[in-house]
């Protein structure tokens, strides 16, 4: 047997780690081969993750827990009861000054001045061609504080990108890099809010949706954010104080179920809400309006980069989308592979994230179709994707694939 | 832990030779290393093979693993309950989680296989 991680379609000579996505060097599977893993970072709760059994994996420059009990089953507990995520890898970048506004009005398409004290956005760096440098929140903390939290993989080429702008802007803001003395852990499910109002205190249960506690004397931000699909929170505090939090929520949580879960399950729950992943579904290759973000494209506010291309593209329309397309025959769409749609064969391109959907029981994925010849495919048009050489039959179906249950019903 | 009634090969494949047939699986520690197996692709019954060819894959929610054969031969069955409960994979590799079983196109055992102590010796290796 020789196993390759899904998302490359090439074929490694022996075993290989299984890697999740992303820009990833990858190690041998038998474990012994840490070369590729020299310049690894680890993260704070490296320790707890290795006390709970994890198996660990590259992933932006970290060696990051990728599962503990399995990928089925940590999957299972986010929908059903509650996970808890290290994802102390993401990058946090503190932008302070009276200045501070403008600049980031003028470099993220999102309406920062929309944006309330201890409420968060979603929104992202673009190029002056409207494309994705990196997708990020924005948290307000004051009108002249806000906390950028951005993808591992990009955090470097972002705190450029501000810092420049910065400097232009002279003394009247601050840019400052707070990723390393900063540790996030997620805690997602239906049972997240009573565990983490029990531990991080009671106000957390009553958050609104992207909505934060800032916690001064504790120097914690717990919001009500994620990146699965279910309710939960999203905790960022110090990293010495991490292990603690982490065996707090473990114990408090054992009762209702509640598991540690790696990247691996992070990245099934969150394409089958049909959340997009930076370096792999976008990027520079790709617009929010491609991309189906053009919610978080504010064209009223004033300029900001990529406000031009970005117009001009809404008025001669996306040459590509993004779709979502779920497998109906046997067999599983993998990143890379050919997405076609039958009655357009037009509209084609590769699948930028495809896997085995463990709620739906079902393969699905995201495709990055050429749509020059016609405009998007209709949901539910008949397609197809080429495994192992075979074709198998999908059918595109509008995104998210999963909604969680409304509360109460 | 490792049976020593089959013979082993490097990429993690055990092979039970009898009456000049063959069974194929995965080992205990490959479907370690895959994780949950979500879905398992065979050839049909019938089919001939050359020995090292890719003969099928076993996909985890992560990883896709290709099959291969170790020795010549036709496909006599396949594991046809694997269609609807690929987990049989990581949870009884070694008997319920077999994978094909061939008809040898050579007489007698296949020589560059190893025994479950020599792989026993290259996993801790």
């Amino acid at each position: 047997m020789r196993a390759a991680p899904a998302r490359t379609a090439s074929r490694a000579r022996s075993l290989r780690v299984e890697s999740v996505d992303g820009e990833l060097p990858r190690g041998d599977l038998r474990g012994r081969d840490r070369r590729a893993l020299a310049e690894v970072q680890r993260t704070v709760l490296y320790r707890r993750h290795v006390e709970s059994g994890a198996r660990f994996g590259p992933f932006a420059g970290y060696e990051m827990p990728i599962q503990y009990e399995g990928v089925l089953a940590e999957h299972r507990a986010v929908r059903e009861r509650a996970g808890m995520f290290d994802v102390s890898h993401m990058g946090e970048i503190r932008v302070r000054g009276p200045r501070a506004l403008p600049l980031l009005q003028r470099l993220t398409p999102n309406d920062v001045g929309a944006l309330h004290p201890l409420r968060a956005q979603y929104s992202a760096l673009l190029t002056e061609r409207g494309t994705f440098i990196d997708d990020l929140l924005v948290y307000c903390l004051d009108p002249e504080d806000y906390l950028l939290v951005v993808n591992a993989a990009s955090r470097a080429r972002d705190l450029e990108l501000l810092e420049t702008a910065a400097a232009a802007e002279g003394h009247g803001v601050q840019v400052d890099d707070q990723s390393d003395e900063t540790a996030l852990i997620a805690v997602q499910g239906p049972r997240a809010a009573e565990i983490v109002a029990d531990v991080v205190g009671g106000e957390a249960a009553e958050l609104r949706y992207y909505s934060f506690l800032h916690q001064d004397g504790a120097n914690r931000m717990t919001s009500r954010t994620g990146y699965t699909g279910e309710d939960g929170f999203e905790i960022y505090l110090p990293s010495e104080r991490a292990e603690d939090l982490w065996a707090e929520f473990l114990e408090r949580g054992r009762d209702v179920g509640l598991a540690p879960a790696g990247l691996g399950a992070r990245d099934t729950l969150r394409l089958e809400a049909g959340m997009m992943l930076c370096g792999q579904d976008i990027g520079e290759e790709t617009t929010p309006l491609e991309a189906g973000l053009s919610w978080i494209v504010k064209w009223k506010k004033g300029d900001f980069t990529g406000r031009d291309a970005l117009a001009r593209q809404r008025e001669k329309g996306c040459r590509h989308r993004l779709v979502g397309f779920e497998v109906e025959g046997r067999g599983i769409a993998r990143h890379g592979h050919r997405l076609t749609v039958r009655d357009a064969p037009g509209a084609a391109g590769p699948v930028t994230s495809g896997a085995f959907a463990p709620t739906l029981g079902r393969a699905i994925g995201i495709a990055r179709l050429d749509c020059s010849s016609g405009g998007p495919p209709a949901p539910d048009s008949a397609a197809s994707v080429t495994v192992r050489g075979r074709e198998i039959d999908c059918r595109i179906v509008k995104l998210p694939f999963y909604r969680r249950p409304k509360a109460g019903a | 832990m490792i049976p020593d009634d089959r013979l082993y090969t490097e990429q993690h494949e055990w092979l039970k030779v009898e009456d000049g047939e063959a069974v194929l699986g995965i080992t205990d520690f490959a479907q370690q290393e895959l994780g949950d197996v979500v879905f398992v692709e065979l050839p049909a019954p019938g089919q001939e093979f050359a020995a090292g060819s890719e003969i099928g894959a076993i996909e985890s929610v992560k990883a896709v693993a290709e099959i291969y054969t170790p020795v010549a031969g036709s496909i006599e069955a396949v594991n046809d309950g694997l269609e609807d409960a690929p987990e049989v994979v990581n949870e009884d590799p070694y008997g319920e989680g077999w994978l094909v079983r061939l008809r040898l196109r050579e007489e007698g055992p296949p020589n560059d296989l190893m025994t479950a102590a020599a792989y026993e010796a290259q996993l801790a290796g």
